[in-house]
């Protein structure tokens, strides 16, 4: 774009910028509250409430000691991973062939498997015939029940399918007629072409699986089988609010001060990847619509 | 090119018979074997729940089974229609979704606007990254962070409030307030990533339009308006429709999450409803009634608003 530096537009350019920084704020300052909140001593919290600002020396750690400290908080997180990494393996695992095969114009069927797979997309009877599926098939109590209603998602699938659809037909071709079959041309041919879109793909599944916490509400009943995003609604509507920390007359730290640092630790290790993603989500979406 | 010719990639002109089909079918025999656990899933885990809504049709008795139970007709879904709840449950899900789209959408769009004509790169590098991040955090830590802004108790906003002089409001829990809470957060989440959509679609418009604007003198306003706005407003059209054919779908996690007792009458939608009958109340008939009834109009709309999409689309490329 053209720079033209006029009084006008230098005008209009700290408009734009202060109207910038006020969205960066309204973004910014409900997790900088968090933060403070969590790191307040007990002292100053019971004389004058939440500061705006607090002393970096003031910072007190024992509302994370005390989480940490419980076992119920390092096992939830665990948890956590366990239904990440497998649900991740399970959904990609089950979507790749469906979009490699929905991907393949001469596959016999094809016109029909997508109008089955569009269909499930397009209608659903909502929450109570999966929920009598799951517990019918005795799931309750098992990751399973979590990860695999929402195992293959359609729109993954077509995005993941437009990107297979990309890839230069000579390049199948050419392993066919030296006699590979599909399952060698997917996995030596195709595969190894399409880790921007898998990578893509997977962190999106592992996303939602992270944040996932209705359906573990729904379907497990085992304290010991939650995930850190169930453990945190129960800390933060105070609901058997003992069985997760030791919380009585004598703690070290505020009811408020544990709930903002449960929030911080079950956001830190999204913020962690989050650059990861960031990066991907801009190559993937650009690679859906790119041909060739 | 020599491959076209080989007869696994033949271009299926030829005549149809069904032994061709077989014998392409056992071509492809490797993919089909691939793609089995998928569609084997599929039938599972998407037609399993798609056979039991046909309880929304009987009277749904766990000892009887899906199978056994009896027929009923469309009686659950007079009785849904009927109720007093169905004008309630029907208002706040589309006041919720409405709402979102009409106060959201405007706030995307010049947030995009205002990132594309800003000269300060790094800067709008970083305003992005931060106004991306709440769409990837889960409705529970969202629920943790308005805890911290609107408590009665220690809630920044109400500190404010304090501040001046006004009386601290149990946002959460009053039902004068509990939509704005509702409509407001989702915003504040989401609004960041629908710039992405406006941002790519700005970065697509010619750089010679702008170029000639510059030429002729135009003002930053007059550029926006003349030549951004109407760059990105398939985009904007497009991205309503789309949102039109999802207008039941109010944001279940997300109420889930914020939503008590004292804000059923302002906050209760569909589906929060379907879970309560269904899976609290045992009243599984008629949860999957309204939970059918849902999913049909929301097929409807979909196909209505795609339909129209796929005219306006056609209209704007002659």
């Amino acid at each position: 774009m053209l720079h033209t530096k006029t009084r006008d537009a230098v005008i209009f350019q700290i408009g734009l910028a202060s109207f910038l920084t006020l969205i960066l704020l309204i973004i910014l300052v409900p997790f900088w509250r968090v933060i403070v909140t969590a790191f307040i001593p007990l002292d100053i919290y019971t004389r004058e409430g939440v500061p705006f600002f607090l002393s970096p020396t003031r910072w007190s750690f024992e509302a994370f000691k005390q989480l940490l400290g419980h076992s119920m908080f390092p096992r939830a997180a665990w948890n956590s991973v366990v239904i990440t990494l497998l649900g991740t393996a399970i959904s990609v695992i089950l979507t790749v062939p469906l979009a490699y095969g929905l991907s393949t114009r001469n596959l016999p069927g094809r016109k029909l498997i997508m109008t089955l797979v569009l269909f499930t997309y397009l209608f659903s009877p909502g929450l109570i015939p999966v929920y009598l599926l799951i517990t019918g098939m005795e799931l309750t109590n098992n990751y399973l029940a979590i990860i695999l209603p929402p195992a293959v998602s359609v729109y993954n699938t077509l995005v993941m399918m437009s990107f297979f659809e990309g890839l230069p037909e000579e390049l199948k071709d050419a392993a066919r007629i030296d006699g590979a079959n599909e399952l060698q041309v997917l996995l030596h041919i195709i595969l190894p072409l399409s880790r921007p879109i898998l990578l893509t793909i997977g962190l999106f599944y592992a996303v939602f699986f992270w944040n996932e916490f209705f359906t573990p509400i729904l379907y497990l009943n085992d304290n010991d089988l939650l995930p850190l995003p169930v453990l945190l609604r129960n800390i933060l509507i105070s609901a058997s609010f003992n069985e997760y920390v030791e919380y009585d007359a004598f703690s070290s730290s505020s009811l408020e001060s544990l709930k903002a640092a449960g929030v911080l630790i079950t956001m830190i290790p999204m913020l962690l990847i989050y650059p990861w993603i960031q990066r991907y989500f801009t190559k993937g979406t650009l690679v859906g619509g790119v041909k060739e | 090119m020599t491959v076209k010719i080989l007869p696994s990639i033949a271009p299926s002109t030829e005549k149809f018979t069904f032994k061709k089909l077989l014998r392409s079918m056992w071509r492809q025999r490797w993919l089909y074997f691939l793609m089995a656990p998928t569609l084997i899933y599929f039938l599972v885990f998407k037609y399993g729940p798609l056979w039991n809504a046909q309880i929304a049709f009987k009277d749904f008795k766990p000892l009887l089974g899906v199978m056994g139970s009896p027929w009923v007709g469309f009686k659950h879904f007079e009785t849904f229609i009927n109720s007093f709840y169905f004008a309630d449950l029907m208002t706040n899900t589309i006041i919720f979704s409405v709402a979102k789209l009409l106060l959201g959408l405007p706030i995307a769009v010049i947030c995009a606007i205002a990132l594309h004509e800003t000269w300060f790169l790094r800067f709008r590098t970083f305003v992005q990254t931060m106004i991306y991040l709440p769409h990837f955090l889960s409705w529970v830590i969202m629920f943790g962070v308005l805890l911290v802004i609107l408590s009665p108790g220690n809630g920044l906003l109400n500190a404010i409030i304090e501040r001046f002089g006004g009386e601290p409001i149990p946002f959460l829990t009053s039902p004068d307030h509990f939509r704005w809470v509702v409509i407001l957060s989702d915003i504040w989440k989401e609004t960041g990533w629908s710039t992405i959509l406006y941002l790519a679609a700005l970065l697509a418009i010619s750089p010679d339009l702008y170029e000639a604007a510059a030429v002729d003198g135009a003002t930053p306003l007059q550029r926006i308006w003349y030549i951004s706005l109407p760059g990105i407003l398939p985009v904007i059209v497009l991205v309503t429709l789309l949102r039109m054919g999802h207008i039941l779908e109010a944001g279940f996690n997300q109420i889930f999450v914020l939503y008590s007792v004292p804000v059923y009458s302002v906050g209760d939608i569909l589906d929060t409803w379907v879970y309560r009958q269904g899976v609290l109340q045992f009243q599984f008939s008629l949860a999957t009634a309204v939970g059918f009834f849902k999913g049909a109009i929301g097929l409807g709309l979909i196909l209505i608003s795609n339909r129209i999409a796929k005219r306006l689309a056609q209209q704007s490329i002659y």
